[in-house]
């Protein structure tokens, strides 16, 4: 165990350096699908303008589709955001990291580039979100097709989750 | 050439249709303005059935899962056959659902599901199913649509009068066809009159989960006990099996079983024996059984050898057993939803002997017996007879109910189904089957409550209702609208091994209650890796127990170095997933064993033994996503001297 910690530093120190950036060399059918999405990307709503930008997408108006219509951040609640640090490990942790792009993106600094109401209508509805949520439809395929699972997790342990990823810097 | 081809085909084509027109006619000159079949057994892309319909396989151990009326098939229920596709009886777990006293078991016969009861009425909460040749009762339960319990049933052979509920599954009773020495013993088959005995055995179902316990045995006299069903109504604390071989022959049965005018229907009051038990009567022996149980929180099942049996003499619970005379060889033994009428299929007479409840208890009371046959009293035929339905058809096998008075049975020998009158005998129709049915099943048709919309006919042949498909051909069911006064053939459609019986249930009673996944949370597997975190690889001299997780769309770890020669490789899988329909499968090049087919938060455990030096490749064998095809791993495994240490990553890391 104790060498693959090791290992982790040099990746982290690695991945830094290069950008955090996918390290792998993306083949002929990736650039593919990238090119097509982007033609595909919708251009009729305000946000999608931003959708379309190959960069870092930042929408903090788009809540998203699904059960979370509103949602208001106070003072931190570390407890909670114990509890949801937990859940992430069980649940989310296989696809997402914190310290670096994975299988999914990576959380930290989540609410820089979403609302808070998107990141919970994304874990709690995944599927409709990649159908009709014009950022969720990117990020799939910016993510290689690779779908968001929907794991479950009660409304309650989705804004704890959220509340762990407030704490993460 | 080719016009003679043409003209011919052309004829053919006619004389077919000719021939299907004529039978469509009577289709519906019979079903009065009936719109036409195919339109009552379509259910459109997206739409449900109304009915499940859980088809025994027969010779393929294992239970089928129908939609009525389409005839679809969903699932096939490993239950006394290993099945590769979902790993049973291969994986680590679930191994011990097929040990019994002759060690694992393979293989076995499955014959009679019957769903649990309250009160009469389905209540969906398990099928239970017998295993004919190494006698056993399983449980499916019906939020999983899994097998979850399986007991062995001693001091039996060809476990066939099996496996029926009382009406509030107090029981389910499982009895001997064959009979034979208790306690087994070397001895001479020619000694077999007087000495062998058939055991009827009586399995408390535990009201609350559901857990199975053999609690007693009768030890019957040694005739052959064929079909069984409980009482019902008034009758609920009876049970009643078809006896033949009455004669006790041990040899050449088909001629020297079939001697006797009359054999009998046992009818027994098992309260009366339960009640006996309850006080402490009956005495333990010696026996050896397996009861296997498997567990939806640690994913697996154990298996516990029982050594001890309680089993009763007819003689020490008088007035609980009697036999009624009943014509010729009787095969269904079925009880009409009032509890009131017992229907005798006597398979080699003309005529469907009919006893009464009411009759029978007034029997009893006036002791109208005719002899005894060791000891247990024989009721006078004509005291108990309630009415035969005359030159009905040949070799009359079961019977079930539409709950409207009305009862359909089954005749193997000329090959259809007839629906009759109860009360006053009279056959109302009769339908060919396409051929030689055995059972035929009403959902609830042999509850108190029928659900009397379709009756599903089992056929024993089908000769030419299908493709060839080379000498063996397959088995069929047909349905039946059984809602008019006359009933009207709908679909044909063939059947997984063969269809003994079957038991139906509407879909709205289980539909709701069937599990999505297996929570995380609850998951206790002793080798269960919550998070990637969690996974891990561990030596313990040769064995190599592999700790691994799997989500869309990787395995953690995926490269495993450090394996050897001779080394006893466990992986145990965990599916990370928390949402429904999302299975992943894992096969290893090599493994003498089958895939794991993997629900969400579930986990399994297969074995592998490396047996040459290499990078060998595992992969999911579930197409689970876009990614699925990048779903793999390798395991390097080196000589058995190498000192290259354990070690595992997923990505590096």
């Amino acid at each position: 165990m104790k060498g693959r910690n090791i290992l982790t530093l040099v990746l982290l120190a690695l991945l830094v350096s290069c950008g955090g950036e996918s390290k792998k060399t993306p083949s002929n059918s990736t650039k593919t699908v990238k090119k097509a999405a982007v033609k595909k990307a919708p251009t009729k709503k305000k946000s999608a303008k931003k959708v379309t930008e190959n960069k870092e997408l930042i929408d903090l108006d788009n809540k998203g589709l699904g059960p979370i219509k509103s949602v208001t951040l106070g003072a931190l609640d570390q407890t909670m955001a114990d509890s949801g640090q937990k859940l992430f490990k069980t649940k989310c942790s296989s696809c997402h990291r914190t310290n670096r792009k994975f299988i999914g993106p990576n959380p930290t600094g989540i609410l820089k580039r979403r609302s808070p109401e998107w990141v919970m209508n994304m874990i709690m509805n995944p599927a409709e979100m990649v159908k009709k949520d014009p950022i969720a439809r990117q990020l799939l395929i910016k993510f290689n097709g690779s779908p968001m699972a929907n794991q479950n997790l009660t409304k309650d342990e989705t804004r704890a989750v959220l509340e762990y990823f407030r704490t993460l810097k | 050439m080719k016009t003679t081809i043409k003209l011919f085909t052309a004829l053919l084509i006619a004389s077919l249709l000719f021939t299907s027109c004529g039978n469509a006619n009577k289709g519906k000159k019979q079903g009065a303005l009936s719109s036409n079949a195919a339109e009552k057994v379509y259910i459109a892309p997206g739409e449900h059935d109304e009915f499940y319909a859980f088809v025994s396989g027969g010779f393929s151990g294992q239970l089928a899962v129908y939609g009525l009326p389409s005839g679809r098939l969903f699932k096939v229920i490993p239950v006394f056959s290993v099945d590769a596709e979902k790993a049973y009886g291969f994986n680590e777990e679930t191994k011990p659902m097929l040990n019994t006293s002759h060690g694992f078991v393979p293989w076995d016969d499955s014959h009679h599901p019957d769903i649990s009861q309250t009160n009469g009425v389905l209540d969906g909460r398990y099928v239970f199913i017998n295993g004919n040749n190494t006698p056993r009762i399983a449980k499916i339960d019906l939020t999983t649509f899994e097998t979850t319990e399986i007991i062995e049933i001693p001091n039996t052979a060809g476990n066939h009068s099996s496996s029926y509920v009382t009406e509030n599954t107090e029981y389910v009773v499982a009895g001997t066809r064959f009979a034979i020495p208790v306690p087994q013993r070397d001895m001479p088959i020619s000694e077999y009159k007087g000495n062998f005995k058939g055991a009827l055995s009586f399995i408390k179902v535990d009201p609350k989960d559901g857990g199975m316990d053999l609690e007693f045995q009768i030890l019957m006299p040694g005739f052959n006990y064929d079909k069984a069903h409980p009482g019902r109504g008034d009758s609920k604390d009876w049970f009643f099996f078809t006896t033949y071989n009455t004669e006790e022959a041990n040899t050449l049965l088909e001629v020297n079983a079939s001697q006797n005018d009359k054999d009998f229907i046992t009818a027994i009051n098992w309260k009366k024996v339960a009640d006996y038990v309850k006080k402490g009567g009956g005495k333990k022996m010696p026996a050896n059984y397996a009861h296997n149980v498997y567990d939806d929180h640690t994913h697996a099942a154990t298996s516990t050898m029982k050594k001890e049996v309680l089993v009763i003499d007819p003689s020490e619970v008088p007035g609980a057993i009697y036999f009624l005379p009943t014509p010729k060889s009787p095969h269904g033994c079925d009880v009409s939803p009032s509890g009131e009428y017992i229907v005798g299929s006597g398979k080699l007479s003309a005529d469907l002997t009919v006893h009464s409840y009411t009759k029978m208890i007034k029997a009893i009371e006036d002791k109208a017996f005719d002899g005894d046959a060791y000891g247990i009293p024989i009721l006078n035929f004509e005291a108990i007879h309630a009415g035969s339905v005359k030159q009905a058809g040949l070799g009359p096998l079961h019977t079930e109910f539409d709950g409207e008075g009305n009862a359909y049975t089954t005749f193997f020998i000329s090959s259809e189904v007839v629906k009759w009158k109860l009360g006053t005998w009279e056959v109302v129709d009769r339908k060919p089957t396409f051929y030689s049915p055995g059972h035929l099943m009403i959902p609830g048709g042999n509850s108190r409550k029928p659900f009397g919309k379709y009756a599903l006919v089992m056929n024993k042949i089908t000769k030419d209702r299908y493709l060839p498909t080379g000498p063996e051909v397959t088995q069929s069911a047909q349905l039946y609208d059984i809602t008019g006064e006359k009933m009207e053939l709908l679909l044909d459609f063939p059947t997984v091994g063969e269809p003994h019986y079957a038991a139906g249930i509407p879909a709205d009673l289980i539909k709701s209650k069937s599990k999505k996944f297996f929570r995380l949370e609850d998951n206790k597997h002793p080798y269960v890796a919550k998070s990637e975190e969690d996974t891990k690889v561990i030596r313990k001299g040769k064995e190599v127990h592999i700790y691994m997780t799997m989500i869309r769309s990787h395995f953690s770890p995926d490269n495993i170095e450090g394996v050897k020669v001779g080394d006893k490789v466990y992986f145990h899988v965990t599916n990370l997933e928390q949402d429904y329909d999302v299975p992943h499968g894992i096969s290893m090049i090599g493994a003498q064993t089958s895939e794991l087919l993997i629900m969400p938060g579930q986990t399994e455990t297969f074995v592998w033994e490396p047996k040459q030096p290499g990078v060998w490749p595992f992969y999911c064998t579930d197409f689970c996503s876009a990614l699925h095809q990048e779903m793999q791993g390798y395991v390097r495994v080196s000589p058995r001297s190498s000192k290259i240490k354990l070690s595992w990553s997923l990505d590096d890391e």
